[in-house]
């Protein structure tokens, strides 16, 4: 598998990543020795092996149906660049 | 009953399928302790988890789990018993961890099935895709500030389950009592609200055209729509629209729609072009969700009656139409109330009631059957009224209106009012005797031959009688006069 510059420029978008005209080549490399490296995994035969969804075999862990956090207003908002009251708020997103 | 859109070039069928957004009722959120509740002050029911800090990790509500379950159970599905929850990556500013957990590859819920009725009587069959869990999103409010929007994420995180119809429905009708019968299924588990108006339930909904036995053309999702009626408008000018782009000789390119009431069309989502690149990859910070056997079947065991079964026994035992059936079964207060009334008296007349008199006066004076000042053992005594002879049907209507002003017992109002039923044939017989008397013409008429004036003449002396009348006696008492 081999990305081309479209599909860099394509993923960059997707993350919201501004990636310069002259980076592309550059990162198309990168990105390309990465999945290779990756790629090594198909060598290994799995013919007969159940699909696995980890190392070990821990089930999930489940909480009970309690209401043990919120109200936390100012923690929460702590970061926000723009407060406004108990709102955060962000440039103008409308259709 | 075949829905069809007549165009230049031929005859256009609707093909649709719906994705519910359906709000889990809990207490708290899917994979945070924040609270649930609707209209709270803003951001004051957000942890650390909805907020997406750094380092902050989901821990899955086992309620939402079992919710999901019920639900699945309820719509004759498939309970997977290993599924898996996944990243939907995505940027808006009311999602602030950049993607949504759901359930991509591996639902927790897969086939399932919906018997719906439509107004004609007939019932068809609605298949279910899958449902799947999922975090719902903040909000944004955009009326606030000339420039800015506010975020409030009290409702990032809370549990969604998303449930996906077959592109089986045929029509807007179809899509409508598809959802009103999810809607009481669901509140029958008491796994959503199905509030469209809070939002608790929304649709989005995918629609194409074709020619009759065609295979599937192109589609389009309208997003968002907000409620069964904007559904149905929403599906009817969207497919006029396809219609008309494909006998100008164009595409339809699938594309995701607004649905705009005020205007009733669907117009482009441009921002949404890269919607549907999510690049879902399995969530890192959960395990796999594995259920128990036994589990499943305990919750199974504890579901309610659900309204096809219900429909199905009102039909048995109590000899209703399916129809009646099926509207009192729409709701579980609704069908409650019908078997309080119909319990040891006549169920059809009972059924007649609460479809009939009932539902309009709580229509026209804006109640519920909850706050009604008619209650289920009111509305039977006035039965009981009327079956022991103590008053006649047309009498009851009378005291049925003062029950609903008054929410006073109808033995009362009889007595109050003095509505009590004539028997006495002598007081009948003295006004079959007034009323041909005031009637001489009519009277010669009926004689040569105008039999049809017999129901004037009852008319007459009900009217005598202030309608108190016993109307089998007043028959039979103006029957035995004009025989002779």
């Amino acid at each position: 598998m081999s990305l081309d510059p479209a599909t860099v420029r394509r993923i960059a978008k997707l993350a919201r990543i501004g990636v310069a005209e002259g980076d592309v080549a550059r990162l198309q490399g990168e990105l390309n020795g990465i999945l290779g490296w990756i790629e090594q995994l198909s060598e290994v035969n799995v013919d007969g092996v159940e699909p696995l969804t980890g190392g070990a075999q821990i089930a999930l862990r489940l909480r009970a149906d309690a209401v043990t956090d919120g109200h936390i207003a100012d923690a929460v908002l702590s970061n926000a660049p723009d407060r406004v009251g108990d709102f955060y708020t962000v440039p103008k997103v409308v259709e | 009953m075949t829905y069809t859109l007549q165009g230049s070039t031929g005859t256009w069928e609707i093909v649709c399928g719906l994705e519910v957004h359906a709000q889990v009722i809990s207490r708290s959120k899917l994979f945070s302790g924040a609270a649930t509740d609707f209209g709270s002050e803003p951001n004051s029911q957000v942890s650390l988890v909805d907020a997406a800090f750094p380092g902050m990790l989901p821990v899955l509500n086992e309620e939402c789990v079992a919710q999901a379950v019920r639900t699945g159970l309820g719509l004759n599905a498939q309970i997977n018993l290993n599924s898996r929850f996944d990243r939907k990556n995505y940027f808006y500013a009311d999602l602030p961890s950049g993607y949504q957990i759901s359930q991509f590859e591996q639902p927790i819920v897969g086939r399932g099935e919906v018997e719906v009725e439509l107004p004609d009587g007939s019932a068809r069959r609605i298949g279910i895709t899958r449902l799947h869990l999922e975090q719902d999103a903040g909000k944004s409010l955009h009326d606030q500030d000339p420039s800015r929007s506010f975020i409030d994420l009290n409702r990032c995180g809370v549990a969604l389950m998303e449930i996906v119809s077959e592109p089986d429905i045929r029509s807007p009708e179809e899509a409508g009592a598809y959802l009103r019968k999810l809607r009481t299924v669901l509140r029958y588990l008491g796994t959503c609200d199905g509030n469209m108006d809070e939002g608790s339930m929304r649709a989005d909904v995918n629609v194409s055209v074709r020619h009759a036995g065609e295979p599937f053309r192109t589609r389009c999702e309208v997003k968002n729509v907000n409620s069964i009626r904007f559904v149905m408008l929403a599906i009817e000018a969207e497919a006029r629209r396809q219609v008309e782009i494909w006998e100008a000789g164009q595409e339809v390119h699938q594309e995701t729609r607004l649905f705009d009431p005020a205007r009733n069309e669907t117009r482009s989502m441009r921002s949404k072009e890269d919607a549907h690149d999510y690049r879902y990859f399995p969530d890192p910070d959960l395990l796999p969700l594995v259920l128990e056997q036994g589990w499943v079947a305990r919750l199974k065991a504890s579901l309610p009656e659900l309204p096809d079964a219900k429909r199905a026994r009102f039909v048995r035992d109590y000899g209703l139409t399916p129809y009646d059936a099926a509207v009192l079964v729409a709701e579980q207060s609704i069908a409650a109330f019908f078997e309080t009334v119909a319990s040891g008296r006549n169920a059809r007349l009972a059924a007649n009631w609460i479809t009939g008199d009932f539902f309009a006066a709580l229509n026209r004076t804006g109640r519920t059957i909850e706050t009604s000042p008619v209650t289920a053992e009111t509305l039977g005594a006035l039965l009981d009224l009327m079956a022991d002879g103590t008053i006649n049907g047309r009498i009851a209507k009378e005291v049925f209106e003062a029950m609903v002003d008054t929410g006073a017992a109808p033995a009362d109002i009889v007595q109050q009012r003095g509505l009590r039923q004539v028997t006495d044939t002598g007081a009948i017989d003295d006004a079959v005797n007034a009323v041909l008397a005031a009637n001489p013409d009519k009277l010669a008429e009926y004689r040569s031959g105008k039999d049809k004036l017999f129901g004037f003449f009852v008319g007459q002396v009900m009217k005598a009688m202030a309608g108190r009348g016993n109307p089998a006696l007043v028959n039979e008492a103006l029957r035995a006069r004009l025989s002779v």
